[in-house]
């Protein structure tokens, strides 16, 4: 780091809810959007570099040292990254690729989303309430991922483990997410669905 | 009287008693009672007044289809009006009142309808919208009209108690309904290896077939479904769940399940209702049959009743609704429902079976135990007010002449089974008639079909047509089979469970009784108990020329209550097609919408109400505005301050000093919300060529421009400054509201038509929180935070730079939407607040004044600058608004070229955009229009323009306002007159402002206070 910055304060200061769910936020992370040919090596290979894993296939996400990358779309990627390598990494790696002339965008976007992490074993349940996507273990297993949406809002849905997933919103929304998620939980007692 | 038996019951918990209150009189019945049989059971047959001529009326059938037993319950925050006494279960403290009487149920004076019922036929409102006329205002309407209706709306300020949510599902196979059918299909489809969700409207399982009796290999019925459960139990890939009504089918195997869960014990933790929402790739319905009432004069009396419910009553909740029953029947079901009495020691004190010859194996049965039966017999009519006294017997197939009265307390009456097709129907699923039957049954050959084509829904049992236990339980397993099958499962050789019961003879077809019948009989034959619809009714409308059934259904009202004609729906149209001599299939349905019965407004609301209503957008600022007095107001999902009022202030007062302190010295906007849209690639500013009026390509790095975009019909949809980034990439600034929009039109366009184009877009709104800082001294803040040269010389208008600002890492934009030296600073939005801090704290020498929404309008409008969706409205094009200087003339192509060259674009006379002022100072109101002599074709006033802003200047000291007005730029000095909010064109002298047509630039024309 050749400057130092504020600190950086996350939309929900931290803030967690605890329950049969335990919904709390993250903090500040950092996070690259990308967008490129998923199919061509010029593009995949600096960012498996980056990303210091193999590419996600189909909803899927695949974590590296410290670093995660998910599948967002089928020209779309976001990686996961400490908060304060992101600034950095991002121009670096587009500047990588934009000198192979490689079309391609690289944005730094950690100050664009909210994440909430979901822990305890009504994960599956409350997520069900709130997003059309099938929660079931069989077709959500750990390691997957969906973009969505939660209630009335975009939300991308992460299962880490069978009791653990992440929910990434958009940060101007991070106070209705962390209260829906919050209420999903509590508002009922679980039922053993899933 | 209706009463309580000494035994039976088998939902009844006897050891226990439990009391509730109906209209106030507190009463006593057991656990695993209904409200409608407790009634019963405590000799209520009288329960509610019917909708249009308040008759006095009874509990008719025992579940879903109940037309008449209709009730508000609860009350305060857990008051709802027409719930239906059948299908609530009843709980200690359960408080019930009847609906659409007045002043009490015994003594309604709305009765008098009735006395009026030969004025009242079908089409009546129609009717009375033409003739006579001043009946319409002085007497339908007042009288008439409040006398119609059932149940009262909960009060406006009452707030619901209880909480609903929604949850999804994806399974392969959904059975709907837990009869023995839904059973059966249910474990064939489960054994074969799918996923099944089985769910059931009522508290218990097995349907009807307890109550109707027979064997299911060599066991009774009860103890085949205790069975089934266990084995369904012990499968892992099944669940099942009661008191959960599949209430829609709709497209692409989407199925809304409406479950009650508390309904029976409120307070409990919890959701009320739980909608699910579910994803089947096969759908099963097993939703059973409905009994057919039969149509004779004074069907309606309370005391008659549906055959099968009457011995439901009997069997599941120990209650006899008489202690002296006429059974009425055309079909041979109907005697198990003198057998059931019979059995319980309730005297059936005669049969009347429509058909010659009487029925089969179970009249003999009901013979055998001394009943009378009479063969070719029927009710000429029933007489009785709030209970019934006599049957008087006739000929089935006379006029009604009375051949025998008969005393009794109570009628059963059954008229068939029609199978409950709604589910099967929801989706385009046909029917076809059954002579046999006389029912409509699903047509296999015309199925509801999924995305595939292929057939979605497969119906099972009685719902399908079966109505025999052996028939059934083959169907059943026919249709488990085939939705497993379909969802890729391996099915095995399957048993069919043998099902066995009395066999019957023939129904006979008979939908008025008598079958010729005399027209005051027929005007007393109800056919739609809810909506009050009679027999008359429907042979009226065919007589004045409705012939098709949707039309017939609309003019006399049938089968469109709340019970959406599930007892009326096949007796209408059979008596429909008689009128009109043709046969019924020719006749058809009407339509089966969702939902099966009303489900609650809570359960589709969900988890959305109160704070969780809609999603409120807020910047990374939110917190410090609410703090310091900010009147918010929305845009789009935002909340933005309007302003930001001090103690003692005003709105009106905030605003005006919030104006007057950033023209004067300095400003500071939350500017966070502005679209930011990055676009990048090699094809990127050809792109940008395309969807803005004017050029991007040619911007130099580091400047910025301001744009306009237009749809393809040539219409002005957002505007913003865009910045030339790098070589390849633009950042477009769109308008708050029009962030997502504009990005997806852009995302439309990339992806539809413009696919082999290389650009990439993202829409990085929310990475930034965005701060103008705007005024005389804005220069002098932003180098007091230090770390950037912002220079005229370094940084002039419309430029921006990078670097680090006061310890910020930011981007500075030179660009001004007030006419003062004006800069936006993008921070990262984790750092938004801490700058938003730092900004206040070094220009308080400067007295920094943060200003919101309403101060910005003000200036912008000062200045003459547009506001999208103030001096636009979807049919405003650049060029009405002067802005032709920002339309390239050398593009060959952009978004709303080609459709700005049509005649109606290109006409002289399209209104344009002016300033106006008052001779006063005064403000014009918003949206005025500036009168023109004469009429229009449609005898409207002719006008020649429009006001689209209008403020209070405080920097001017007078109202200023924008308008569009109809060659308004070359009348610049004339003067318009213009309409108020109370503008009445009787009296215009008081109720119009004048104003004259000036530039709309009001301030600072020459650009100075920006060129430092």
């Amino acid at each position: 780091m050749s400057e130092s910055y504020p600190e950086p304060v996350s939309p929900l200061m931290g803030a967690s809810s605890e329950g049969a769910l335990t919904v709390r936020e993250a903090g500040p992370t950092g996070m690259i959007a990308l967008r490129g040919d998923l199919s061509d090596p010029a593009f995949t290979g600096p960012v498996a570099a980056l990303a210091g894993c193999p590419l996600p296939t189909v909803w899927q996400a695949r974590g590296g040292d410290g670093r995660t990358l998910l599948w967002m779309a089928p020209d779309e990627l976001l990686l996961l990254l400490p908060y304060a390598e992101a600034r950095q990494a991002a121009p670096r790696l587009q500047a990588e690729l934009d000198g192979r002339a490689v079309h391609a965008l690289v944005q730094d976007v950690s100050d664009m989303r909210v994440r909430l992490l979901l822990t305890g074993p009504q994960m599956r349940e409350a997520l069900a309430r709130l997003t059309p996507v099938d929660m079931s273990p069989a077709m959500l297993a750990p390691g997957s991922l969906r973009r969505t949406r939660i209630a009335q809002t975009a939300a991308a849905i992460r299962v880490i483990s069978e009791e653990e997933a992440e929910v990434l919103c958009f940060r101007s929304v991070a106070d209705y997410a962390f209260r829906l998620l919050g209420g999903a939980a509590r508002n009922a007692p679980d039922f053993g669905y899933f | 009287m209706s009463t309580r038996l000494a035994g039976g019951g088998r939902f009844l918990d006897r050891t226990r008693k439990i009391r509730f209150t109906f209209d106030g009189e507190s009463m006593s019945a057991h656990p695993g009672d209904t409200l409608a049989s407790a009634l019963l059971a405590n000799d209520r047959l009288l329960v509610g007044r019917s909708f249009k001529y308040h008759r006095p009326r009874g509990v008719v059938a025992s579940g879903a289809e109940e037309p008449n037993a209709l009730v508000g319950l609860g009350t305060g925050p857990r008051f709802e009006p027409n719930q239906r006494a059948t299908t609530t279960e009843l709980f200690d403290g359960l408080t019930a009142e009847s609906q659409n009487r007045w002043p009490s149920l015994e003594q309604d004076v709305g009765a008098v309808n009735a006395a009026l019922s030969r004025v009242l036929p079908a089409g009546f409102y129609y009717k009375t919208f033409l003739w006579p006329r001043a009946f319409w205002k002085h007497l339908y309407e007042p009288v008439i009209r409040r006398a119609a209706g059932l149940g009262k709306a909960p009060h406006p300020e009452s707030r619901d108690a209880d909480t609903y949510e929604h949850f999804h599902v994806h399974v392969d196979v959904l059975v709907i309904g837990g009869g023995v059918a839904g059973l059966q299909a249910a474990k064939v489809a489960a054994e074969s290896g799918a996923q099944v969700l089985l769910i059931e409207q009522s508290a218990h399982w097995g349907g009807r077939a307890p109550v109707d009796g027979g064997t299911i290999d060599g066991v009774s019925t009860e103890e085949w479904v205790e069975k089934t459960l266990g084995a369904l139990d012990a499968l892992p890939n099944l669940r099942r769940i009661a008191r959960c009504m599949g209430a829609a089918v709709q497209d692409h195997g989407y199925v809304l399940g409406y479950e009650r869960l508390t309904d029976h014990a409120p307070g409990s933790i919890g959701p009320r209702h739980r909608l699910w929402r579910i994803r089947a790739r096969q759908i099963v319905t097993a939703t059973g049959a409905i009994e057919r009432p039969l149509s004779f004069a004074g069907n309606d009396v309370p005391g008659v009743m549906l055959a099968s419910a009457m011995r439901d009553y009997v069997v599941n909740y120990g209650v006899t609704p008489g202690q002296r029953v006429v059974l009425v029947t055309n079909n041979d079901d109907g005697y198990r429902t003198a057998l059931v009495l019979a059995e319980a020691g309730v005297e059936v004190v005669r049969v009347l079976d429509a058909r010659q010859m009487g029925g089969g194996a179970l009249m003999v049965q009901v013979r055998e135990k001394g009943i009378r039966v009479d063969p070719g017999r029927a009710i000429a009519r029933v007489s009785g007010g709030k209970r019934v006294r006599t049957v008087h017997s006739c000929l089935a197939d006379g006029t009604g002449n009375v051949l025998e009265d008969i005393p009794c307390d109570a009628v059963a009456m059954s008229g068939g089974w029609s199978p409950v097709v709604h589910l099967w129907s929801h989706c385009g699923g046909k029917l076809r008639w059954d002579e046999a039957g006389a029912f409509f049954r699903p047509d296999p050959a015309r199925p509801p079909t999924g995305a595939d084509g292929q057939a979605m829904v497969v119906p099972a049992g009685s719902a399908n047509g079966e109505l025999t236990l052996r028939n059934l339980l083959q169907d059943a397993v026919k249709a488990g089979k085939s939705a497993a099958l379909k969802v890729g499962c391996e099915v095995g050789d399957i048993r069919v469970p043998l099902g066995q019961e009395v066999a019957e003879s023939a129904l006979m077809p008979l939908w008025i009784v008598p079958a010729r019948a005399t027209p005051d009989l027929r005007m007393k034959a109800f056919l739609d108990y809810q909506n009050d619809v009679k027999v008359s009714d429907l042979q009226l409308a065919a007589r004045e020329g409705y012939e098709s059934v949707e039309h017939a259904k609309r003019y006399t009202t049938l089968g469109m209550a709340t019970d959406q004609g599930k007892l009326s729906n096949i007796n209408g149209l059979a008596v429909l097609s008689d009128a009109l001599g043709e046969p019924i299939p020719q006749v058809g349905t009407t339509t089966f919408r969702p939902p099966y019965t009303p489900i609650s407004f809570g359960a589709i609301t969900g988890e959305a109400r109160g704070a969780l209503f809609q999603p409120l957008r807020r910047t990374p600022m939110d917190a410090w505005h609410d703090a310091n007095g900010a009147q918010w107001e929305p845009v789009g999902h935002w909340r933005r301050p309007y302003c930001y009022r001090r103690p003692g202030e005003t709105t009106e007062m905030a605003v005006n000093r919030e104006i007057l302190a950033t023209r004067r010295s300095l400003g500071l906007l939350d500017a966070s919300t502005l679209g930011k849209i990055v676009v990048k690639g090699p094809d990127a500013g050809r792109f940008l060529d395309m969807l803005y009026t004017n050029m991007m390509s040619t911007l130099p790095l580091g400047k910025c421009r301001y744009g306009l975009m237009c749809n393809e019909n040539g219409f002005l949809i957002d505007d913003g400054v865009v910045a030339r980034l790098s070589e390849d990439s633009w950042l477009c600034h769109t308008t708050t509201g029009g962030a997502e929009r504009i990005h997806a039109h852009m995302e439309d366009w990339l992806q539809c038509e413009w696919f082999d184009w290389r650009v990439y877009t993202a829409n990085i709104t929310e990475q930034y929180a965005q701060v103008a800082v705007v005024g005389p001294e804005a220069r002098r803040l932003l180098e007091k935070l230090g770390g950037m040269d912002l220079s005229r010389e370094v940084l002039p208008f419309m430029t921006f730079a990078e670097g680090t600002l006061g310890g910020f890492p930011a981007r500075v934009y030179r660009i001004s939407f007030s006419g003062e030296l004006s800069y936006e600073v993008a921070v990262p939005a984790n750092l938004g607040r801490a700058f938003w801090g730092k900004l206040l704290e070094l220009g308080a020498e400067w007295d920094v004044t943060p200003y919101g929404t309403e101060a910005l309008h003000v200036m912008r409008a000062e200045k003459g600058f547009i506001m999208i969706g103030d001096e636009t409205d979807g049919t405003v094009i650049p060029q009405d608004l002067n802005l032709g200087w920002a339309i390239s003339k050398k593009k060959e192509d952009f978004l709303g070229k080609r459709a700005q060259e049509r005649v109606h674009m290109a006409d002289p006379n399209r209104w344009k955009l002016v300033g106006l002022q008052t001779p006063d100072g005064g403000v014009l109101p918003t949206g005025a229009l500036a009168l023109a002599p004469g009429k229009n074709a449609n005898g409207q006033r002719n006008t020649q323009g429009r006001v689209t802003s209008s403020y209070f200047s405080p920097t001017l000291g007078r109202g200023i306002a924008m308008a569009l007005v109809l060659d308004g730029p070359q009348r610049i000095g004339e003067e318009l007159t213009f309409t108020t909010d109370d503008y009445d064109a009787a009296d215009e002298a008081k109720t119009t402002l004048t104003a004259t047509i000036v530039s709309p630039v009001f301030y600072d024309a020459e650009g100075a206070r920006n060129d430092v």
